[in-house]
């Protein structure tokens, strides 16, 4: 084989690679409803507002239910001293001024 | 058209030849390029995913949520609210809700406390898989909890939460109604906040601004607000994504400085040569766009290859100490792997176009001198 | 046939450093003899060699081009006019028509005999194979066969030689066009390399060697010297 085919060969393999990455996100994905079955069913139970993603902080573990004062509320002139506060930003609807107070 | 595509071969196979002449220097260079495309592919995938997977399982979390704020601190919310609340045209019901955060001293976990719709079995638990993993408790196992006068409410497992529902139920407890007041000493007539469901979507934000307008002193949030949170978590603005994209975006601007500050006499002398041979300036600026492609394109597909299988096969395992933190508890969730081909393009575009254009453009100009060159430099 | 009419070229023309490389050269250069053009260096043979090549224009003047057919370029006339072809087709001229041989070699250092070789055929986009048979048919000749994959850096300098004129021959050409091909040899080679035109000559190939070296003006086997200084032709 020369080279060029088997440069391009390679090329091939990795395009095959990745349609069997979005065939298999595809069909992970297709039924949202029986893939989040079990965490659906969570949600509606605890009536759940947000994604266990961090624990080590009020406003990273229920980033939704932050208020303007949260980061505070250890103390009005404190840091951020959590990573995770660096990593999320804010609440939409609390960098929009809170509309609806 | 077959002449063609054998020219394009035929080039194609200086250009490796040509690429393989510096193989150290070219193996770093695609090494580094793949690192960079990999790492903002996984920070890609991995947002993208868990945004995807938020929106599709909070739409199932409650219309709106009432806080009470005070002192510009969320505070219990008192039971006669629930009344006015419900008496809302609109409104079909209101539940006081009971959750709230319990700090575990002996492992330094922190731990969410929920109790179900239907009050709780008193004395028994379901524990998430995080705190199971934490506590190295189990199913049937005892996990006792202080309560805020310092005496222990000794509770049993009933139940560990399965681990495919992480990402939601880690640090998860489900405890009875009775319990909780128990551990945290709140009086029958306080919820933590309410929620509040409404008949017609559409008239949400009329009745978050009745709720608000009847009491000052709360605040509600709607199941769009949370939805809109994480659509946003991770922006661009926000730490994880600007620190990661800026050291990947400096490493590629010395790339393509390294290639667009001109070429070696040495390779200039070489495109005389192919000129003088019977070289096309087509040719020559072929062989400089197979020279970016090879590299910029296996690299950018090897990064991409990697990061999917960095974040949803061995879920992302980079990541941890990044969004660890300092928690203990930390939830091992893994993502569904949503993959949107819009970013993969954008990502493609701002990799693999710039670097093969910063290949070809410093060579067009000695593609495009008169050969004789090659014969007066002697 | 070759005939260059009336070609001036200068350099950097209109600007303080103007230099009159060829200065009203007239000259024919019969098809299928070895012609040998002579003259101190400055005299303006390489500049002669390269527009007559097609790898330069010149200012003014004309070049012809009989007994040669480009692709898609009518010679109703009986002969091609260079001077005015767009540059793909001076291209394929320098392709086809002429191989190459320079005095510094000018192979592609890192690569391989064989490759160096196959450069010109490139390109063309002829079969590979084709190629590569013909490739190994011509290194043969020139004993350069066990050479095949020697990085070029690491030949000796007759080797170099050899290897360039293979690499000029690879397109079959009808012309060899040679600038100072002896300069970093030495007598033996230099003879060698003769005899090598005189076979390439009796082909039936038109040749035509630019040099001041006696061992190429004073050979046997060449038809025609043609005297040069300051840009014009003065014999």
């Amino acid at each position: 084989m020369r080279r060029p085919d088997r440069f391009l060969f390679y090329i091939g393999a990795n395009i095959f690679i990745i349609a069997v990455m979005f065939i298999h996100s595809f069909a992970a994905t297709r039924n949202i409803e029986q893939v989040f079955a079990k965490k659906i069913e969570l949600v509606k139970r605890y009536g759940l507002t947000d994604l266990c993603i961090f624990t080590e902080a009020r406003y990273t573990r229920h980033p939704s239910q932050a208020d303007l004062n949260t980061p505070f509320q250890d103390y009005p002139l404190s840091f951020e001293h959590f990573p995770s506060g660096s990593i999320i930003s804010p609440p939409e609807h609390l960098r929009l001024g809170m509309k609806n107070e | 058209m077959n002449s063609r595509i054998e020219i394009q071969r035929n080039i194609l196979d200086f250009t490796l030849s040509s690429l393989l002449r510096r193989k150290t220097k070219n193996a770093v260079l695609m090494v580094v390029f793949t690192i960079v495309v990999f790492m903002l592919a996984s920070i890609i995938f991995f947002t993208n995913a868990v945004k995807r997977e938020a929106v599709a399982v909070l739409q199932n979390s409650p219309d709106i949520v009432v806080q009470r704020l005070s002192a510009g601190r969320h505070d219990l919310i008192p039971a006669d609210y629930i009344k006015t609340i419900t008496d809302m045209k609109g409104v079909v019901s209101v539940k006081g809700r009971h959750w709230g955060y319990y700090f575990e001293p002996a492992a330094s976990a922190n731990f969410t406390l929920v109790v179900p719709d239907d009050g709780g079995e008193e004395g028994r638990i379901v524990a998430g898989k995080g705190v199971s993993r934490t506590m190295r408790a189990g199913d049937g196992d005892i996990l006792p909890l202080k309560s805020y006068k310092g005496e222990w409410v000794v509770l049993s497992i009933k139940g560990v939460l399965k681990s495919d529902s992480e990402l939601v139920s880690s640090d998860l407890i489900e405890i009875s109604e009775k319990d909780f007041r128990k551990i945290f000493g709140i009086p029958k007539d306080r919820f933590t906040d309410l929620s509040v469901t409404v008949r017609n979507p559409k008239e949400t934000l009329t009745i978050a601004k009745k709720i608000k307008d009847s009491f000052p002193d709360t605040r509600p949030i709607l199941r769009s607000e949370v939805l809109r949170t994480y659509d946003s978590l991770f922006n661009w603005r926000s730490g994880l994504l600007l620190i990661i994209a800026a050291g990947a975006v400096l490493a590629f601007i010395i790339f393509a400085f390294d290639r667009a500050s001109g070429l070696s006499a040495e390779e200039r002398r070489e495109i005389g040569i192919l000129k003088a041979i019977g070289w096309e300036t087509s040719d020559v600026i072929a062989f400089k766009f197979w020279e970016g492609l090879v590299i910029s394109l296996s690299s950018f597909m090897a990064g991409i290859i990697l990061a999917y299988f960095h974040v949803f096969v061995a879920y992302a395992p980079l990541f941890e100490p990044v969004l660890k933190g300092w928690a203990v508890l930390y939830p091992e969730f893994r993502l569904v792997p949503f993959i949107d081909p819009f970013q993969i393009a954008t990502l493609f575009f701002l990799t693999v176009l710039p670097y093969t254009a910063a290949t070809i453009i410093p060579s067009w100009r000695s593609a495009v001198v008169d050969p004789d060159q090659i014969m007066r430099s002697q | 046939m070759i005939s260059v009419v009336d070609v001036r070229k200068v350099f950097n023309a209109g600007k303080a450093n103007e230099y009159i490389a060829l200065d009203g050269v007239q000259l024919d250069i019969e098809k299928g003899r070895i012609t040998v053009i002579k003259g101190p260096s400055g005299s303006g043979k390489t500049t002669l060699l390269s527009v007559i090549g097609c790898m330069a224009r010149p200012s003014s003047g004309r070049i012809r081009l009989s007994g040669v057919s480009v692709e898609g370029i009518p010679d109703d006339e009986g002969y091609v006019e260079t001077t005015s072809l767009p540059e793909r087709f001076l291209t394929q001229i320098r392709r086809k028509t002429f191989g190459f041989i320079f005095q510094q070699y000018n192979l592609v250092a890192g690569m391989t005999v064989i490759e160096n070789v196959m450069l010109p055929a490139y390109p063309t986009g002829e079969a590979y194979s084709a190629v590569r048979n013909r490739a190994e048919d011509l290194l043969k000749i020139f004993g350069l066969y066990s050479r095949l994959d020697a990085k070029v850096q690491w030949l000796s300098g007759g080797e170099s030689q050899r290897v360039s004129i293979v690499r000029a021959l690879i397109n079959n050409p009808s012309g060899i066009i040679a600038d100072e091909p002896t300069a970093h040899l030495d007598t033996k080679l230099s003879s060698e390399f003769m005899n090598i035109i005189e076979s390439l000559n009796r082909e039936g190939r038109t040749i035509i060697i630019a040099s001041h070296d006696p061992v190429v003006c004073e050979s046997s086997v060449i038809h025609r010297v043609v005297e040069m200084r300051d840009g014009k032709v003065i014999r």
